[in-house]
């Protein structure tokens, strides 16, 4: 069945609280109003303010609210109205989200499901726009996982909520209004498997969330130019999913990271640093990374597409790593 | 003025890369330093200068393929201005073989403000620009990375470069070795009339002197019963100039020096002669020190020029391998090869009793336009004298 990512979304969240009266959800501007991208529109008058909660605007109290209520039995949904913000909450996350099993000795599981958008791309300026999922894949304790499809959006949040430990969902933020294809099971694929969105033969092109799309449209164009290019849809930030990875670059021998981090001490050279560790002596050329410029994300638009990862960038990474042997073209 | 021209480095070598200038223009040469590197179908050799002087002039370039005789450089006194320029010159004669052609600079990409700065390029490590997948590839696929033009980011060599390599043989240096022996022995066995002789030699005089001498010196000196033979084998060939010579144009052609080829397998296969110099006039510890230093590189594929180009006749030595006598084939243009056998225990006549002696199969192949049986016997016999007085040698 085809549906927005945001309708994907709305459609896990209303299950999830149609099936288990342990899950809620609460955030800022969630109920009444719907939702800052929608995701709960409607949610409030089906399932009373009870299960839908709007809360106060302190991330550091409702998402360690939610810490509490998980490690109370129940099975809480907290959304964030965006990475930037979940800032305030990074201590509630650190210090106890992610630590509270280690530290109690196993006696005590944080269920909790955090979703939030992340990315630029809407001329919301340098405190809405920033990638920031790779500081929260840093963390052991938690989960990570970055749905690229209006399917991912629809499945990962039951398998979300089955999850014992926390686990953060990041929705990019411009993939709310995207269609896509859903189908009625979640599919073969764990919460923690990554995916190859795009089979090629000639570079891995490693990408999540937002970043996907953008590098299948690369993939398109690099393929007028006989240049077959895997798209690999990493899905899970943390754990990352090496064996696919490597499995992959095995095969194509380059690869290019997409990341809109930024590139310094990012999750696109956690991954670098990995396929190097791991496939060395399957490399043809060095792995390549596409992120966004080390900048404050501008408001102006060309500005702020010039500092995010695009099609034709990661085109030009590509033949970086293929120069001249494909790009040239002469390749029979 | 002097020419400093490739050299012929093997009986076959038609052409040779000059791969590294070790001089540069204005340097002071003399005579017997190393002054370039040419790669050849048998391998990297260091090429040595014949004459003292000034590198004047670099005609050939590093990466340059040219025939054997083609002029590299020119030697000057150092007194006279720089000559000018010329096109390499080979000998009207020499097969031609055309430079490579430098690889077109790539166009760089385009850049992205997203992309991440393309590095400078790393200065090569050994020399060769490729890819891990590359080198791993071209290990298993037994493929020399030098020479191959790399077609990858910033001109490395990628893994399609070594399997076009591999697929043309070109870059493969054992298969070049074997065909540069194919070529010599086929040669060899086309042109030239062989004759056999083989003879036993009691080694038990040279056996019990070289354990003692073993046990009155330390590991370092040391001798090895190879030395002994490689001795004898020279003094005898004093006596039997026609088995240290040449056959070129239908004439005889004695050298003037004994510079002995001694065969040295190489562990990844294939073989070299590498020429122990001047073997007749040496003592046996110092013919000890060369022949360890000359096997070494050959090994380690640092031998020079003269190394490989000064045997005036060749032994082959198969030690420990177990047989009893070999039969080899001339080195052409020589006129005569010597082996040696394993060296065994075996039953033995002496003064009427038959008692085990230390015996070894010394065998002669000669070209008989150079030599006839009669004198390859006297010569058999000779080395066979010589080494019942080993403390003569």
């Amino acid at each position: 069945m085809r549906m927005t990512y945001r309708e994907a979304l709305r459609t896990a969240l209303t299950e999830a609280l149609s099936a288990d009266p342990r899950v809620f959800l609460m955030g800022e501007d969630v109920g009444r109003y719907g939702g800052a991208y929608a995701a709960s529109k409607g949610l409030l008058e089906q399932f009373g303010p009870d299960r839908v909660r709007d809360t106060p605007l302190s991330e550091s109290a409702f998402v360690g609210a939610g810490i509490g209520a998980a490690l109370g039995g129940m099975r809480p949904i907290v959304e964030v109205m965006t990475v930037n913000f979940s800032l305030l909450a990074l201590d509630q996350v650190v210090n106890s989200a992610a630590t509270l099993r280690h530290m109690s000795g196993g006696q005590l599981s944080v269920p909790l499901v955090v979703r939030m958008a992340t990315g630029g791309g809407r001329q919301v300026a340098a405190q809405h726009s920033h990638s920031l999922e790779g500081w929260y894949a840093h963390v052991p304790g938690i989960r990570v996982v970055a749905p690229a499809t209006a399917h991912d959006a629809r499945w990962m949040l039951p398998a979300a909520l089955r999850e014992p430990d926390p686990v953060f969902i990041f929705e990019h933020a411009m993939l709310y209004p995207e269609e896509g294809e859903v189908g009625e099971e979640p599919g073969p694929l764990p919460l923690f498997a990554a995916a190859i969105r795009r089979p090629g033969r000639d570079v891995t092109v490693i990408a999540h969330g937002g970043s996907v799309g953008k590098a299948l449209a690369a993939a398109e164009q690099l393929a007028t130019e006989g240049i077959e290019a895997e798209v690999l849809d990493l899905r899970s930030l943390r754990p990352l999913d090496d064996a696919t990875i490597l499995e992959s670059v095995r095969r194509c021998h380059r690869a290019v990271v997409v990341d809109e981090g930024w590139r310094s001490g990012s999750l696109s050279a956690e991954i670098a640093s990995r396929i190097s560790e791991g496939a060395f002596f399957e490399l043809d050329a060095p792995v390549a990374r596409v992120c966004s410029a080390e900048v404050p994300i501008p408001y102006p638009k060309h500005l702020e597409d010039t500092a995010l990862p695009q099609p034709d960038g990661i085109c030009a990474a590509v033949r970086g790593v293929l120069q001249p042997a494909q790009a040239a073209g002469a390749k029979a | 003025m002097g020419e400093f021209r490739m050299p012929t480095l093997g009986a076959d070598m038609v052409a040779g890369t000059l791969t590294e200038w070790y001089k540069h223009p204005g340097d002071v040469v003399n005579r017997g330093d190393i002054i370039a590197a040419v790669d050849t179908d048998k391998g990297s050799i260091d090429v040595e200068v014949f004459e003292d002087g000034v590198l004047e002039r670099v005609v050939v370039e590093e990466g340059q393929k040219v025939p054997v005789g083609t002029l590299l450089a020119v030697i000057g006194s150092g007194a006279g201005a720089p000559a000018p320029a010329a096109a390499p010159s080979p000998p009207a004669a020499a097969a031609q073989v055309p430079p490579p052609t430098p690889p077109s600079a790539a166009a760089p990409a385009a850049p992205s403000p997203s992309a991440a700065p393309t590095a400078a390029p790393l200065p090569p490590a050994h020399g060769v620009r490729a890819s891990p997948l590359a080198r791993r590839l071209a290990a298993d696929l037994r493929v020399d990375l030098t020479g191959i033009t790399g077609s990858g980011p910033g001109g490395a060599i990628v893994k399609e470069d070594v399997e076009a390599a591999a697929a043309r043989g070109g870059g493969d240096r054992s298969a070049r070795m074997r065909r540069a022996i194919a070529a010599a022995m086929a040669k060899s066995n086309r042109e030239i009339p062989h004759f056999y002789l083989a003879t036993t030699i009691d080694l038990g005089a040279a056996s019990a002197w070289l354990a003692q001498w073993n046990a009155a010196h330390p590991p370092a000196e040391r001798l090895l019963p190879a030395v002994l033979l490689l001795k004898a084998t020279a003094l005898a060939l004093l006596e039997f100039p026609e088995l240290n010579a040449r056959w070129e144009q239908e004439s005889l052609q004695p050298a003037a020096e004994v510079h002995i080829g001694m065969v040295t397998s190489l562990r990844g296969g294939g073989l070299v002669i590498p020429a122990v110099h001047q073997v007749n006039r040496r003592t046996l510890p110092e013919l000890m020190r060369e022949v360890r230093e000359l096997v070494q590189r050959a090994r380690s594929g640092t031998l020079r020029s003269s190394d490989l180009t000064d045997g005036t006749v060749t032994v082959t030595s198969l030690g420990d391998r177990g047989a009893d006598a070999v039969f080899g084939v001339i080195y052409p243009p020589q006129t005569a090869l010597i082996g040696f056998g394993t060296p065994a225990e075996r039953p033995w006549v002496v003064a009427g009793q038959v008692v085990p002696r230390q015996v070894v199969t010394a065998s002669l192949a000669a070209d008989h336009r150079a030599s006839d049986g009669h004198r390859g016997g006297m010569f058999l016999a000779t080395i066979a004298r010589l080494l019942q007085q080993p403390e003569g040698l």
